[in-house]
This record gives C-alpha cells, structure tokens and sequence, in this order.
C-alpha cells in the first residue's frame, strides 16, 4: 500500500487549472505553497499497480512543469 | 483495516508529508505552506524519539529518530540543532530504510576452500586475532594493517589507533580520510599550526558574502546551503560559485564563475596580487598577526611507490611576497585559468572591500588536488591579508566529507602520523599517548608509516600481509582501483573486512565481519565546525552485528592487551570518551563533558568553563587567547599565522592528443560516497540508479554522441563504460567529463590517478587525462 510524496513545481499562470487536476485524482491530498509556484502531494494507492497509474495521470496533467519524488513507503 | 493499521498510515502519511514540505525547504527557503497542514505535521503519535547525527556528510544535522516496538520507523531534524534547525535533506529523510535491506552482513562470514562460511562471531575474532598475531610474529609488526574512516566514531577510531600504536606498536594506521581532507589538516597545520575551521556555522548568518571554491553545496551540504539562500534571500547576502563544473549551487548562485582545472591556485594568487597592488591589506592585522613563509617548488606528484618529500620552509618578507606576485596579475593568469580580468578582479573587489564580510567554503575540489595544501595556504592568504578571519561572518571555512572526518580521523588521529594529540614525530605527545595508554613510551614508533594510497600499494607489492578494513569501501573510493583490487585478492595479504552491506571490498576479504549500523550503537561524531555530538544505542541489530569498536577490543583482549582495553561492553562508549579526552584538556582543545553531550545537540570545542567557543584566535571568544591582542593563532609558537608563496604548478596529468579530456569525479546528492547504504534505500536507489558522464553539449556533438547512449571512459589506467549525461544534473566546462563514483557497477575509480599531494598525500579525483569512444 504505497504512500508517496512529491514536491510539483508549476507554472504560475496555471495553478488553478493544475490544482483543479490534481483535486479529481482519487489517493492525492495537496498542500500548496502560498509564496512559490509548488505544491507538496501525497499520494496513498492500494497496490504498486495503482500507484503507477496514478503517477501517469499526475505527468498528463498541464501546467506541470517538474516532480520531485521526496519519500516513499510502503505500509503493507 | 484495523485501527493500528490505520493509525500508521496517518502516521506514515504525515511523515510523507513532512518530507516533502522539509524538501522543498530547502529547495526554497522561506517557504510558507497553510498553517493548519503544519501544525498536523506528526509530534510523535506513540513513538519514542531518539536524538542524535546524521548518519551521512559531515554537515553533523542533529536527527531525530522515531523508534516504534524496537524499529526505527521514521526520521526527522532536530529542531533544536543548531546546525539544520529541524532541516534535513533527501539522505538524511531516509537514512534508516537501509537497515532492514535483505543483503545485509548479520553473521561473520570466513573463507573456507574458496567460500564463504557461516561462523559464529566469537570465532571469527578468534580467527582474527590469531592471524594478526601470527602475523607479527613472522614477518614483524609492520606487516599488519588497519583502515578506518571518517565515519568511524570517535570511541571506535580511539581503540583502533591504541592498538595498533600503543599495544601493537606499529604506525600502520590510516583512513579514508586522507582520500578527502587530509590537504585541509596540512592547510591549517602550515598557515595557523593548529588544525580545523577557526569559525563555525553561524558564520552563515552574519556574512555578506560566501564564495565557493570548487564546491557544489547544494548537492554536498545541502542544509548549509539552504541557510545560505535563506540568508541570500532574506537580507541580500551574495553566493559566487567559483567551479570547473556547472552546478545546481552555479544555478542557485548570485554569480558562477568557470576556471581550467588546476588553475585556482593561479587565480587565488592574482586575488592577492589585486589586494595588495589596490592597496587592500589589512597592514595592522599583518604586521602584528603574520609571517610570510616559502617552501620548495617543483615538489612531484607521488605516482611511483615509496615516494617522499618533505618541505623545506624558508622565511620570506613582504617585498619579496609581493615581488612573487608580479607573475599573477590579472591579466597573465586570465591567460590559462580562463577567467576574464573582470572576474579576477570582481573576487579580490569583494575579499578586498573592508566593509564587506566574506567566508570562503571548499571540500574535494581544493583538498583533492595534487597542491591542495597549497590552494588551502592560498585562500588564508586572502583571508589574512585582508584580516577577514576568525570573526562572524569573515573566514576561511573547509567543510569536510564524512560525519566524523574531524571527530575521530582529525581529532582522535587514525593517521599514520598522528596521535589523539600531536604527532607520533614529537617526543612529548608520544609520552603523553603512552601515560594515558598506560603503555611503554617505546612501544610508539616515532616514525610514520603508510597513509592510504601507500598502505594499498604496499598490499599490492606483499610488505602488508594483514589489513583490516572498518566503514570503508576503499576498492570503489581508492583511486586507480584497477591496481589495488588485484592487489587486494592475492594470497600474500590476509583480509579482514568490517561492514554491514557487502561491498567490493567485502568480495575480496577472508574474513567479513558483521557490524552495527550507526543507531544501532551508542557513539560520538564531530563534524566540520569542530562540534562533538553523541547518542546513545537507539535500537538492537539484527544477528550477530556487533558494533567495531567492540570488535576491536575483543580482538585485542584475543591478542594478550587485555589489561589495556578494561572496558565493559555495556558502556564502553562512555569509558572511551572518558578515556580520550584528557588528550585534549586544556583551554585551546577542551572536550565538553559526556553529560552535556547527552543533554544538548552537540558542543564546540574548545569547549571552556561550560561554553562551546564559536571562533578560535580571536580574544573576544575565545579563552585560550593569551598574547594581550585582538587575535592570537596561539598553534604558531610565536602566535602568528603564516602567508605562503605558494605558485601554480600544472596537474599531474592533463589532456592531450591521445586522451583529450579532463576526468572529474564527485558526489551526486542522492547517494553517499561508494552507495553501498544509499543504493539500498529504496527512494534514493530510484532517483538515481546509476553513475553517467556528463559532457559539455559541444563535445557532445563533436562526438556525436545524445544523451544516454553508452560510452567508454578510458585513461592509462583502466576505463569504465556509462551511459552519457548532457545538460542534466550538471554541465562540465568544454573539454571535460564527469562522472560520479557511487555506483560500484561502473567503477570510475578504475580510471582515476593515484597522484596525490606530496604533503598531505591525498589524491586528486578532479583532474587526470581520458579519451571518449562511443561503444
């Protein structure tokens, strides 16, 4: 049961569309920065499968401009 | 799911959590998030935190280590460190998930008929023991060897160095240390007589300026740097990265500046040149504080075994100094180092400006350098000159590598020529070694025998016929291991491995032993601001690990020293530190007591009256002062510092027709000199799962060669074959390569030169002459 976190850097114009993104992804919780273009995100998935996906769709998402994996753990 | 599974994911995901908000941190200093995600950070949950160091660089973060039913199960920074102030970067995070890997050394393993056997500990030591006795016996004691590290603790590097020096009574004692920072220990000892940083990290906070001599901070010393750009954000202190290699400190940095390898002892020169002739010298503090010195010229590289050298001082007056100099203006030495006049003079306009403070911070590129004590004397030059030392905010500052490299290889000497006070060369510390070690004065030899490269090639030629090696991995660190492998796997020399992952070097050894990891041990580093931290054992180790201080000891009570190592394996930790630190009573090196080290995160010595001392030499803080001026460098006899002539002298090696490019090697930030922990933490391994060369995105071209395709680095040595890096992690100068050595898979160290300092003896990785082939 893998839970991830990333830190996302963005391009400023796109922050809304890319918080909206990241708001209909199931197993991701946000923390944006108030003074810098990023976002922490940690992702929580059932399976090393899900977590893949998941990592896929995050790179679909428009606006981004990197991701940082910072930690990951996995709690089963 | 149950309740306790839930509770520890929460608990996990607030720790991910923290991770990635301390992460980008230090990526952005300043950074706000919402306050309540904060205050929902973990505090604790059921979990027991243990304090302590970091595992890793030699930065010393203060960590706090969550132990849940007798596992660690979470890092985080100390809050109450002074040094990261709750900070830590992506190794520090995820120190511990290597403990658990599934290769890890639980039981001692002993040769047998080609393979390796399972054996209880107490035999593998008796093993051990023997053979090293046996050893002595027929070929004399100088036949044995034992090999430490930097990241020996201060109790482990104590007994390795009395039994080898005052039991066994041989100098054959050295460690990997010298393979980075050994230039620093002869820097300090010829200008100032007395070794490691005057300052400490509070510099960060007071200085205008920080110029980066060939060091990549953002990658090496992360949490230093992000103080640094906290402050470059905060109140508009300037950071110039001053290179042969673009880094993401060159990125993050007010100003880079480029020079050819070798050079900077060259611009360091031209530096003092513009000081004097813009008549910048501080001439109070150098007529009262300084002498100036030269020493011989054309010293060699030491590329042939047994070599030696010894400098010859002669002192000189400031005309002469500044007559020298006339070789260095600006506009020659912008000829070779290619750095514009511009430039040069930019560097000496901020050192020379009086109402602008200036630390200067290095680590590999100046001290693994074929004239890195020289380049050390350099920069002190400037710092001398201009008086800018040894105040908040103004000094020369050598970071070192590794967690204990000033602790226990500087402090409590695992060189061969040292002791835990002075030099085995000076009659009176050999006496006071011997009283403390109750030992008789004659059984410490007065002359020093090998340091590291030295030590291997006397392995390779058979005079070493028994070397142990401890927390270190010296056939991927050593450089021209293409030599010192084959010389490690013959039959003249028995070998003993210490370590707690199997590493090339373990592939070669007759006897591995098990030791504990770091938390699994009670112990004491120090790291680069001369700060002494200690921690006491946080959980128990799998098997049969044993930690190797312990292992010393039974080896040595195994050999008949009984009666010198009486101490107890419960707290042998304590009965060590006490031991060694009435080595360093007194004013100029006082250690601070155990009970304050158990209480604080860490104390700077020389700790005096119940206080750390923030910078030596200067009256106002430091008690030792005691020649009624401002400053005192109270290492020199007459109390003052040293300014050196020191000239360029070209690299020992450098590119020519046959083998066109410079070879640089380093460190990236995800994995820990030679990997054999970082690769095994899951997280680090993936961000970067193997070595690569960068090129300049012109060679690239010439070469006709795109970004990961595979090519073959060769030099006279050896080659090593990577996949090629352009424009990514960082971008080399035209005419250049980089390669990082953490991957034993591709061993660059194949490749390097085994030339070194003919002071300090420590190598130079950063320069030798390689050819590129597309394979």
């Amino acid at each position: 049961m893998p839970i991830k976190s990333y830190v996302l850097h963005y391009e400023e114009s796109k922050r809304e569309e890319l918080v909206k993104g990241l708001q209909k992804l199931q197993g991701c919780e946000i923390i944006p920065a108030q003074n810098h273009a990023v976002i922490v995100l940690v992702t929580e998935t059932e399976t090393e499968e899900l977590d893949n996906k998941l990592y896929h769709k995050l790179l679909e998402i428009k606006g981004l401009k990197h991701v940082s994996l910072v930690s990951g753990f996995d709690t089963k | 799911m149950s309740q306790k599974n839930i509770d520890r994911r929460s608990f996990v995901k607030k720790m991910a959590t923290a991770a990635a908000m301390t992460a980008a941190a230090s990526m952005f200093p300043g950074i706000i998030f919402a306050s309540e995600q904060i205050e929902n950070l973990p505090n604790g949950g059921n979990l027991e935190w243990k304090k302590g160091p970091c595992r890793f660089c030699g930065v010393g973060c203060g960590i706090l280590v969550g132990v849940e039913n007798g596992k660690a199960v979470a890092v985080k920074g100390d809050p109450n460190s002074f040094v990261n102030k709750g900070l830590l970067c992506v190794k520090g995070y995820h120190q511990t998930m290597c403990i658990q890997a599934k290769d890890r050394l639980t039981y001692a393993l002993v040769k047998k008929n080609g393979s390796y056997v399972k054996t209880p500990i107490s035999e593998a030591l008796d093993i051990v023991a023997n053979k090293m006795k046996e050893t002595i016996e027929k070929h004399g004691k100088d036949a044995v060897a034992m090999y430490t590290s930097g990241q020996s603790t201060i109790p482990e590097g104590y007994v390795a160095s009395k039994l080898m020096k005052g039991a066994i009574g041989t100098n054959n004692l050295d460690c990997n240390a010298r393979l980075c920072m050994a230039s620093a220990v002869t820097g300090f000892l010829t200008t100032f007589g007395a070794d490691e940083p005057m300052g400490c990290y509070e510099d960060i906070n007071h200085a205008d300026y920080f110029i980066t001599w060939g060091n990549n901070m953002a990658e090496m010393h992360p949490v230093l740097f992000s103080r640094m750009l906290e402050q470059k954000n905060n109140r508009g202190a300037k950071i110039i990265d001053f290179a042969t290699r673009t880094t993401r400190s060159s990125m993050a940095a007010n100003k880079s500046i480029l020079f050819e390898p070798q050079t900077d002892l060259a611009v360091a020169n031209a530096i003092c040149y513009e000081i004097i002739n813009n008549g910048w010298v501080n001439k109070l503090f150098v007529e009262k504080h300084c002498n100036f010195s030269k020493g011989s010229t054309n010293i060699g590289y030491g590329t042939e075994d047994k070599f030696k050298f010894k400098d010859k001082p002669v002192g000189i007056n400031f005309e002469e100094f500044k007559k020298f100099l006339e070789d260095y203006t600006p506009e020659k030495v912008a000829k070779y180092s290619k750095v514009s006049v511009k430039d040069i003079k930019y560097l000496a306009n901020i050192y020379g400006d009086p109402n602008k403070k200036v630390v200067s911070y290095w680590c590999m590129g100046m001290n693994q350098h074929t004239r890195g004590t020289w380049i050390n004397n350099l920069v002190y030059n400037i710092h001398l000159l201009t008086g800018k030392i040894s105040q908040p905010g103004n000094g020369p500052f050598s970071l070192t590598g590794q967690p204990s490299a000033c602790g226990t290889a500087r402090e409590v000497g695992t060189f061969t020529h040292k002791l835990p006070k002075g030099v085995v060369m000076n009659e009176k510390h050999r006496r006071l070694a011997a009283k403390i070690w109750k030992v008789p004065y004659e059984n410490i030899p007065s002359k020093p025998t090998y340091h590291a490269t030295e030590m291997f090639r006397a392995v390779d030629r058979g005079d070493i016929k028994f070397i142990w090696t401890q927390v270190t991995n010296p056939l991927v660190s050593l450089p021209k291991t293409s030599r010192y492998r084959p010389g490690m796997e013959k039959d003249s020399c028995f070998v003993v491995v210490s370590d707690v992952f199997p590493t090339p070097t373990s592939d070669v050894a007759d006897v591995i032993l098990p030791a504990s990891w770091h938390i699994e041990k009670g112990g004491l580093y120090g790291n680069s601001e001369r700060r002494t931290q200690h921690w006491d054992k946080m959980i128990e180790g799998p098997g049969d690990t044993t930690p190797d201080a312990w292992m010393t000891i039974e080896v040595a009570k195994r050999m008949g020293y009984g009666d010198l190592f009486p101490y107890s394996e419960e707290n042998h930790v304590e009965e060590i530190y006490n031991e060694y630190i009435q080595f360093h009573e007194g004013a100029k090196h006082g250690m601070a007591p155990l009970e304050v080290l158990k209480k604080e995160s860490g104390a700077i010595w020389p700790y005096v009256n119940g206080k750390s001392t923030q910078w030596r030499f200067n009256a106002k803080y430091d008690p030792a002062c005691s020649n009624g001026e401002d400053f005192h460098f109270y290492g020199k006899p007459d109390g003052k510092a040293v300014i050196w002539q020191r000239p360029y002298e070209p690299a020992a090696e450098s590119p020519d027709q046959e083998f066109p490019f410079w070879l640089n090697t380093g460190r990236v930030i995800e994995h820990w000199h030679t990997g054999s922990m970082t690769r095994r933490i899951p997280v680090l391994h993936k961000a970067m799962p193997h070595a690569y060369v960068e090129f300049h995105p012109d060679d690239a071209k010439t070469l006709g060669i795109r970004n990961g395709e595979k090519v073959k680095v060769t030099s006279r040595r050896g080659s090593c074959t990577l996949p090629a890096s352009i424009n990514q992690r960082g971008l080399p100068t035209k005419g250049q390569v980089f390669v990082p050595f953490f991957d034993e898979s591709m061993l660059i160290n194949d490749v390097t030169l085994d030339a070194f300092c003919p002071i300090s003896k420590e190598p130079d990785y950063k320069k030798c002459a390689v050819k590129i082939e597309r394979v």
